[in-house]
């Protein structure tokens, strides 16, 4: 069997491959690589010296599985409720039940912890529209 | 069961006729359910509590307009409520959000002007506010229960619910209601803003909460705090030793459009003498 201009087909379907998986290498080691965390702000520092390690609300799994759902009953809590404390089901510590005075008080570096995951993710939360962040850096900008 | 989408629409358009519909969005009955219960959350044990919260006002305590203006302010940068200005430093009446402001006599208190009081209390600017009225009609309109009594009777917004519908605004008959028309952010001053408490954002209605965030942890309204002395009082209206009690029973007060039945909690002291 002959395959004519088989040289430009071959070329052809060549640019081809290349062109469709384009987005695949492009992306090689950018939106992939899993984000990295940091929980070594001033405010989590302080509390490991105080109690001897890292503590977040609950433990690290159920966080990450569950803080939209935490953070709704939070807000119903205290708008509707009129509670203010939170009793960790993990440490038996209590919280202030609060998005800007509570997880951003630990969290204070929310572009590199929670925007961070939440754009590998692709959530974008509206909650910041009113609640105020902390102020950042220019250049922790993720 | 499987059912295509023509039947679906069969059974919802006659059960809705028939009107079993209307229940699901019906506001009379709680559509919320906790999801955190107690001992799980609990009280800020420094939280003031209160079986009805209430205001006395004393204009004639407040002798400068300065005086007025800290307590507007005081409110005001408390919950970044924004300051739209005109180009020429007026208030710009169309994007205003008002939590405590200033209203001549008439305004406040229509109706009960004669043409023989006297020039000074007719000139007199009186402080107005929500009055966490005991029947409010905003709350019987509101379609989402984004506004609704706590049981120490605070007419409180709940933001995260509300959804710019605005019945809430044609209900008050005070006018104790704004809606966002812009990004609010616009207007809020970075050096005064407060971190600690939320802005809003376009598309909601705000307005004043008798500062219920600070009487959870123990602090009295912004506004109160910042009056002069003697001009202003919150307490527990049902506890009959408290400041607001008191003056409520001695002296003669009086309350915005009573006639409507709505039940407002905020006095206002005329008379002028000392009292508590
Ligand atoms: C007392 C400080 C503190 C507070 C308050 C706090 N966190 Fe944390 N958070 C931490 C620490 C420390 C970790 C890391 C825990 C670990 O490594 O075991 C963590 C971990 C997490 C994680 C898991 C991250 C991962 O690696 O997968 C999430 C998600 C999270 N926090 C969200 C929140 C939210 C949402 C709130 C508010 C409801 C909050 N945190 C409040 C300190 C805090
Ligand atoms: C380990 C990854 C991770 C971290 C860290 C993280 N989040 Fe999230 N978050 C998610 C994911 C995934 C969702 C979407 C869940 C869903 O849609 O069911 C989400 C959703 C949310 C939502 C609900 C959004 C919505 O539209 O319903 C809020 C609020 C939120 N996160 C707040 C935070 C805050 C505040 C922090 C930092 C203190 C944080 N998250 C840190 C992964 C993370
Ligand atoms: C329209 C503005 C607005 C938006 C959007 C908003 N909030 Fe709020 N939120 C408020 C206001 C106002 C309060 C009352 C603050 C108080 O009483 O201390 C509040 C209170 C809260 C509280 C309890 C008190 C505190 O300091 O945090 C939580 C938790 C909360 N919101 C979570 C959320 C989450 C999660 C989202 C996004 C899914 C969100 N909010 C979106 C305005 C908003």
């Amino acid at each position: 069997m002959k395959l004519y201009d088989g040289g430009k087909i071959l070329i052809g379907l060549m640019v081809f491959v290349g062109i469709a998986t384009f987005p695949f290498y492009y992306n090689i080691g950018k939106v992939n690589a899993k984000p990295e965390l940091k929980t070594d702000t001033p405010a989590i520092q302080a509390w490991e010296k105080q109690y001897g390690k890292k503590e977040c609300v609950e433990s690290k799994e159920y966080m990450r599985s569950e803080h939209m759902q935490l953070l709704n009953n939070w807000r119903d809590s205290v708008v509707r409720d009129m509670n203010r404390q939170y009793v960790s089901m993990t440490s038996g510590r209590k919280f202030n039940m609060s998005l800007q005075n509570g997880c951003l008080e630990c969290h204070s570096n929310k572009k590199q912890f929670c925007d961070q995951c939440h754009n590998y993710m692709a959530v974008k939360p509206y909650c910041f529209d009113c609640h105020i962040q902390p102020m950042e850096k220019e250049e922790n900008k993720s | 069961m499987s059912m295509d989408r023509r039947q679906f629409l069969k059974i919802a358009g006659i059960s809705s006729i028939l009107g079993f519909g209307a229940s699901v969005a019906s506001a009379t009955h709680t559509i919320w359910e906790p999801g955190l219960k107690p001992p799980q959350v609990e009280p800020n044990p420094d939280g003031l509590i209160a079986k009805r919260w209430a205001m006395v006002v004393d204009m004639s305590k407040f002798k400068t307009d300065e005086d007025i203006k800290k307590v507007t302010t005081a409110c005001h940068q408390t919950h970044n409520v924004p300051d739209f200005r005109n180009p020429d430093g007026t208030v710009d009446k169309k994007f205003e959000i008002k939590w405590i402001w200033e209203e001549p006599y008439e305004r406040t208190f229509p109706g009960s002007e004669n043409k023989f009081m006297s020039e000074h209390i007719k000139d007199m600017p009186f402080i107005v506010l929500c009055n966490h009225c005991d029947n409010p009609p905003c709350v019987r309109v509101c379609p989402t229960q984004a506004t609704f009594k706590l049981p120490n009777g605070i007419t409180m917004q709940d933001m995260h619910r509300c959804i710019g519908c605005r019945f809430c605004m044609a209900a008050c008959p005070y006018g104790s209601r704004s809606f966002n028309w812009t990004d609010p952010r616009k207007a809020i001053n970075p050096a005064t803003e407060n971190k600690a408490y939320p802005t809003r954002t376009k598309g909601v209605v705000e307005k004043c909460t008798f500062c219920t965030e600070r009487l959870q942890v123990g602090k009295l309204p912004a506004c109160v705090e910042a009056a002069p002395k003697g001009a202003m009082f919150f307490g527990d209206i049902e506890d009959p030793n408290s400041e607001v009690r008191k003056i409520v029973t001695s002296q003669l007060t009086i309350r915005r459009k009573p006639e409507l039945g709505t039940g407002p909690a905020v006095y206002y002291v005329i008379g002028g003498s000392d009292h508590a």
